[in-house]
């Protein structure tokens, strides 16, 4: 189990993770989304002791991580797949960390079989390495002492999709065994994909937080029709209040049948009529990204 | 206080923090397991052995005694091992594999201890070699009477010299936490003491009290050194060893890790 509590991090006036306090359980992969620089790598930095929170406290099964003695038994940590010496083959980086922890060296090659590098990969030196080999090589080296908490940083950044789908399959796996995974993403899909318990942070403020099931629950419906212009202006009309969303569609607060009834009398035809999908929360993400972001998105589209 | 657990806490009782001896052995397979690491090492053997052996048919019958040979065979050791210390530092953040050297063992002046004892081992180890080849040089090229003016404070003085050379550069590291301009800095600062306390008059006389390689001048001469060149060298030695690597240590017990 991973608990913060009012971890505040400032860097001169700015506040990089302001008053964050979550909980990641064992036996669940939390995802902990948000965009870039909303303070995931940093929180998670104080987490493992390399950054000091200016207040607050950050404890990993009810101890501070300074305290767990060998922690690398307990936490499997990966923070940054490029931060390993380009000079060494990736054997070496693994075997580095096998000796640190007291664990055998058999355990490299097994980390090895089960990442998917293969013997002439594991001899090659790191900075050789794509973006996905050495996220793989971070991959292994957090699981090899066989940890009860994982924390990871990105670590589907510079997958393919098997490699994604591989990851989720072991990280679900991970999961089922009780143990506690904590991943972040800046991505939404990815983190659906693979997470069952949501935290979202944006400029260093937890936003939301709770299940999948929570947080993507049916909102509303969305429809889309043949003429979309009119079915907003027969919804008006009707006092239903509809925000535009997705690829000509409509979002609205209100049952699916309050929708069909006022299309039908207005003679409009629709394409689509269904309860919206978590358009809640990719609404509240674009809405945490928009003001970092180079273009203006909303869930219609990029607006030219 | 309730003493149960429950299944979200850590059992921590089946691990022990890792024994320093590990943590320096660690640290000494992260001297040679890059490229960079080994040729540097490979350089310092290498060196030793073409010095000795070029002042071997060069230098002048008098003067091939063991005691020059150790000389010789120490200098570039004491040129190129602080720069093996800078670097068993500065690439935990240059290479930034700090990031995993630092949660695996996250009282990081274990770390640095370990470096430290790392870096020692491997200047005994290039002080055995320097005896061992300056010995055989001896053997081999000796003019009259090699072993002449040789005491037990050679060996003292050959060996603190390499050692304060070493701590040095682990002190330089620590303080800068970059490759470059550790290695950069270690070169040319106290070339620059040296040479300003040399040629200015005014300072001249507190040379030895202030310049580190003044103060360590009497260290490559025959004899022991005078109490006051003893005080000299411990002083100097405060403020280019002992206060850089207390001050680099200090800055990287807090700095932040990234």
């Amino acid at each position: 189990m991973i608990t913060l509590e009012h971890v505040s991090k400032t860097y001169g006036g700015f506040k990089a993770v302001d008053d964050v306090s979550f909980t990641a359980l064992p036996g669940r992969v939390t995802g902990f989304l948000g965009p870039n620089g909303a303070g995931k790598s940093t929180s998670m930095r104080i987490m493992v002791g390399l950054t000091h929170a200016d207040g607050g406290t950050a404890t990993i099964g009810g101890h501070r991580y300074a305290d767990i003695p060998n922690p690398g038994r307990h936490v499997g940590v990966l923070l940054d797949a490029s931060a390993q010496h380009a000079g060494r083959t990736g054997r070496e980086v693994l075997a580095l960390s096998a000796l640190t922890m007291g664990l055998p060296e058999s355990r490299v090659e097994e980390m090895l079989t089960l990442v998917g590098l293969t013997e002439a990969e594991a001899r090659r030196r790191v900075r050789n390495y794509s973006l996905g080999m050495r996220q793989r090589l971070g991959i292994a080296n957090a699981l090899m002492a066989d940890p009860s908490v994982l924390i990871l940083d990105e670590p589907a950044n510079g997958l393919d999709p098997a490699g994604i789908h591989w990851m989720r399959s072991l990280l679900r796996s991970y999961a089922q065994r009780g143990g506690t995974v904590l991943l972040s993403s800046h991505l939404l899909h990815e983190v659906e994909m693979i997470a069952d318990e949501m935290v979202l942070i944006g400029r260093g403020r937890i936003v939301a937080q709770g299940t999948k099931a929570e947080l993507l629950q049916t909102q509303g419906t969305f429809a889309r029709a043949e003429h979309p212009e009119k079915l907003a202006a027969a919804l008006a009309e009707a006092g239903i209040k509809a925000s535009p969303s997705g690829d000509g569609g409509l979002r609205a607060e209100c049952d699916p049948l309050d929708i069909g009834r006022v299309a039908a009398k207005a003679g409009v035809v629709l394409a689509e009529l269904r309860p919206a999908e978590g358009a809640g929360l990719e609404e509240l993400f674009l809405e945490l990204t928009a003001d970092d972001a180079r273009e203006t998105v909303t869930t219609e589209g990029v607006q030219l | 206080m309730s003493t149960t657990t429950t299944f979200a806490d850590l059992d921590l009782s089946g691990t022990t923090r890792p024994p320093t001896f590990r943590l320096v052995k660690v640290e000494l397979r992260k001297m040679v397991d890059t490229r960079a690491g080994m040729w540097l090492m490979i350089t310092i053997a290498a060196v030793t052995l073409i010095a000795t052996t070029i002042f071997g048919f060069a230098g002048h019958d008098q003067d091939r005694t063991f005691y020059n040979f150790m000389q010789f065979a120490g200098a570039p050791q004491g040129f190129l091992l602080p720069v093996l210390g800078i670097l068993l530092v500065t690439q935990e953040w240059s290479q930034r594999t700090g990031m995993v050297t630092f949660t695996l063992e996250p009282h990081r002046a274990r770390v640095l201890a370990a470096k430290v004892y790392a870096a020692l081992l491997v200047g005994l180890a290039a002080f055995v070699i320097a005896v061992a080849v300056a010995s055989l040089a001896t053997l081999v090229f000796g003019g009259a009477d090699p072993w002449r003016e040789l005491g037990a404070v050679d060996f003292a003085k050959f060996g603190i010299l390499q050692v304060t050379g070493i701590l040095q550069g682990l002190a330089f590291g620590l303080l800068f936490l970059n490759s470059a301009f550790a290695i950069v800095l270690y070169f040319v600062l106290p070339t620059v003491f040296s040479i300003l306390f040399n040629t200015v008059p005014a300072l001249e006389d507190s040379a030895p009290w202030i310049d580190f390689g003044t103060a360590q001048g009497p260290l490559s001469e025959v004899g022991n050194l005078s109490g006051k060149e003893w005080a000299q060298l411990a002083v100097t030695a405060a403020l280019w060893v002992i206060i850089p690597f207390l001050a680099g240590l200090w800055r990287v017990l807090r700095a932040e890790v990234k």
